[in-house]
């Protein structure tokens, strides 16, 4: 069966704003809204679009994580998922870890394509895709923007710093998304009842064999530096002296 | 000692600046032993810049006709063949270096620390998370080697010198995968500063409304000699072109002059530009977040200012 991964975070919300805790140990997580990381939704949108144009028969959400992530699922399944996987494990888990606990998945459910989102908007890492691709020992093709399906490869376009570069990789691969690949779908609510009867298996990640390990250790987190209060101008005449006068202009 | 890999990034006949803002932040490891490898189709040029940058010993090439352009498919396994002497291998922040530098860690079993700001110590840095809205320090523990990109905005380039470290060619003995291939690039041809490197930027948001309209900012940005950059919002609308995108998921830059023209002042904006020196922003609405983060701030119509600003700049 032609098969799409696509691992997905549950993430704190990117509409909340961000307080780090006041003795430095995190960031206030609690009570606040979560979702699934927006890349991950761009990646599942666009396996979703790739099965109903006839290149893939089935799509599978996977996530690492606590109890709580099965929200995240449930809603993947109700975005159109067909199965869900949910690797249960309550520690830090490092985009290595991650990739190695993907690989097995992948081991298993032999996929045409790993979709992943570019980086989680909590820990900004932008590694596990990367790392999926080498332990796999396929191609890779990062920030995608145009994602073309052709026979037994793929044309990712793909938005780096100097414009836009298109590859052409063999499948399996793995394509890491960008924000202007697609625009996710809408739950509906009989999606939502759907979505409840859809299979969700949950796995041990000790009997993929992969240890958790943490190799990067956090030990403080602070608030960023605010810069200082600015003025108010009234108008162009006087913002353009102020910035004569400070030689910006 | 550390012994420290930098991985060159370039275009094929420049280096990329980029390069340097990593070398620069090796020199706050302490004692250090650098070494920059350039992968490229023909490296001598690039490696004779590389060679200039301060407390750079060595300059590595490795020259190979699969290296136009660079393909992390391709660079990845060379780096971890020649990764056994070095305690750090550094790339930069840049879509080059996010995109090789995990690739890379992954084939050495070892984990990476994405987007250094700061060097606390050889192991142990702080880097933002949550679009910048905290900074975390982190420690990589012993023995392994450190595997990590460098967020260009927060150090200065290394000076260049007039002596030249050593020029040695290698050639890592890797049999290149062939599945993946290049096929194409387009890139804005541009006069203008580049964004990520220029002292001053022009930026416009949703307000301005439609392509046409940002070539008001075109213009005022060629008086100031600026480069021009853009909103989400802006680029998802088809105003500006997608590598104009400034924030969490586009460039993050430090010019000494950044002149925000209708931007409300979204977080993962913000995250972009905080290391601006001098944050001017332009907006109509007199609540608009962005004023929080502005050096100079006025309250009014771009339509109006943008225009009354070239006059006045013109004016001498
Ligand atoms: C995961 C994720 C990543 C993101 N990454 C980025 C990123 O990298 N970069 C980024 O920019 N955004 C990013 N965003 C989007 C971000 O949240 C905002 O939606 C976006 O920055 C808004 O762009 P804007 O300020 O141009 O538009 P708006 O928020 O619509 O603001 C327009 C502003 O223009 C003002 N205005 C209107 N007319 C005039 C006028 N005539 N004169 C003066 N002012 C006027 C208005 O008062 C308003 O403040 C991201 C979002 C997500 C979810």
């Amino acid at each position: 069966m032609k098969r799409i991964l696509v691992p997905i975070k549950r993430v704190v919300d990117y509409n909340v704003r961000i307080r780090v805790k006041p003795d430095g140990t995190g960031v206030v997580t609690d009570g606040v809204k979560m979702s699934i990381n927006p890349f991950d939704e761009i990646a599942l949108e666009e396996a979703l679009r790739i099965k109903e144009q006839g290149h893939a028969e089935e799509v599978v959400a996977v996530t690492i994580g606590g109890n709580d992530c099965q929200q995240q699922l449930r809603t993947a399944l109700a975005m159109g998922a067909d199965r869900a996987l949910h690797v249960l494990c309550d520690e830090v888990i490092e985009p290595l870890v991650a990739a190695k606990i993907l690989l097995k998945l992948i081991e298993k459910e032999a996929p045409i394509l790993a979709i992943l989102g570019k980086q989680a908007i909590d820990d900004d890492c932008n590694q596990t895709g990367q790392m999926l691709a080498a332990l796999w020992d396929r191609p890779q093709a990062t920030f995608a923007s145009k994602v073309e399906i052709a026979g037994e490869s793929v044309r990712v376009t793909r938005e780096v710093d100097a414009g836009l570069e298109t590859l052409e990789i063999d499948l399996p691969a793995v394509i890491t998304t960008d924000l202007r690949l697609n625009e996710p779908r809408y739950v509906k609510l009989p999606d939502i009842m759907k979505a409840k009867k859809k299979p969700l298996d949950v796995i041990d990640p000790v009997s993929l064999g992969v240890t958790v390990t943490q190799r990067i250790k956090a030990t403080h987190y602070a608030p960023p530096a605010a810069r200082s209060k600015g003025v108010m101008v009234k108008d162009t005449a006087e913002l353009v002296t102020a910035l004569r006068s400070k030689g910006l202009v | 000692m550390n012994k420290v890999l930098i991985i060159a990034e370039h275009d094929g006949s420049r280096l990329n600046p980029a390069t340097n803002k990593c070398v620069r932040c090796a020199h706050d490891l302490g004692e250090s032993d650098i070494t920059v490898v350039v992968f490229a189709a023909e490296p001598a040029a690039i490696a004779a810049e590389a060679a200039k940058i301060d407390r750079v010993q060595t300059v590595l090439t490795v020259a190979h006709s699969a290296h136009a352009p660079l393909l992390s498919a391709n660079v990845a396994p060379q780096v971890a063949a020649m990764a056994s002497p070095y305690t750090h291998i550094f790339g930069p922040s840049t879509t080059f270096g996010k995109d090789l530098m995990p690739r890379v860690a992954a084939l050495l079993d070892a984990a990476q620390v994405s987007d250094i700001m700061a060097v606390e110590s050889a192991r142990c840095f702080k880097r933002p998370i949550y679009a910048g809205n905290a900074i975390v320090t982190v420690e990589v523990e012993p023995g392994a080697p450190v595997i990590a990109t460098v967020r260009t905005a927060s150090f200065e380039a290394a000076a260049t010198t007039e002596s030249s470290a050593a020029i040695e060619s290698i050639s890592p003995e890797v049999t290149l995968p062939q599945h993946t291939r290049f096929v194409s690039m387009s890139a804005a041809r541009s006069d203008r500063p580049d964004l990520q490197t220029a002292n001053r930027v022009v930026s416009g948001g949703r307000a301005l409304g439609s392509a046409e309209n940002f070539q008001i900012l075109y213009s005022l940005a060629d008086k100031l000699g600026a480069a021009v950059g853009a909103s989400r919002a802006a680029v998802d609308a088809g105003y500006a072109a997608n590598d104009m995108q400034v924030g969490q998921t586009g460039k993050i830059i430090a010019p000494e002059l950044y002149l925000a023209f209708g931007i409300s002042g979204a977080i993962q904006h913000l995250t972009g530009i905080k290391d601006a020196r001098t944050i001017v922003a332009i907006n109509k609405d007199a609540e608009a977040p962005i004023f929080e983060v502005a050096d100079y701030g006025l309250v009014g119509d771009l339509f109006q200012i943008v225009p009354e600003l070239e006059t006045l700049l013109s004016a001498n």
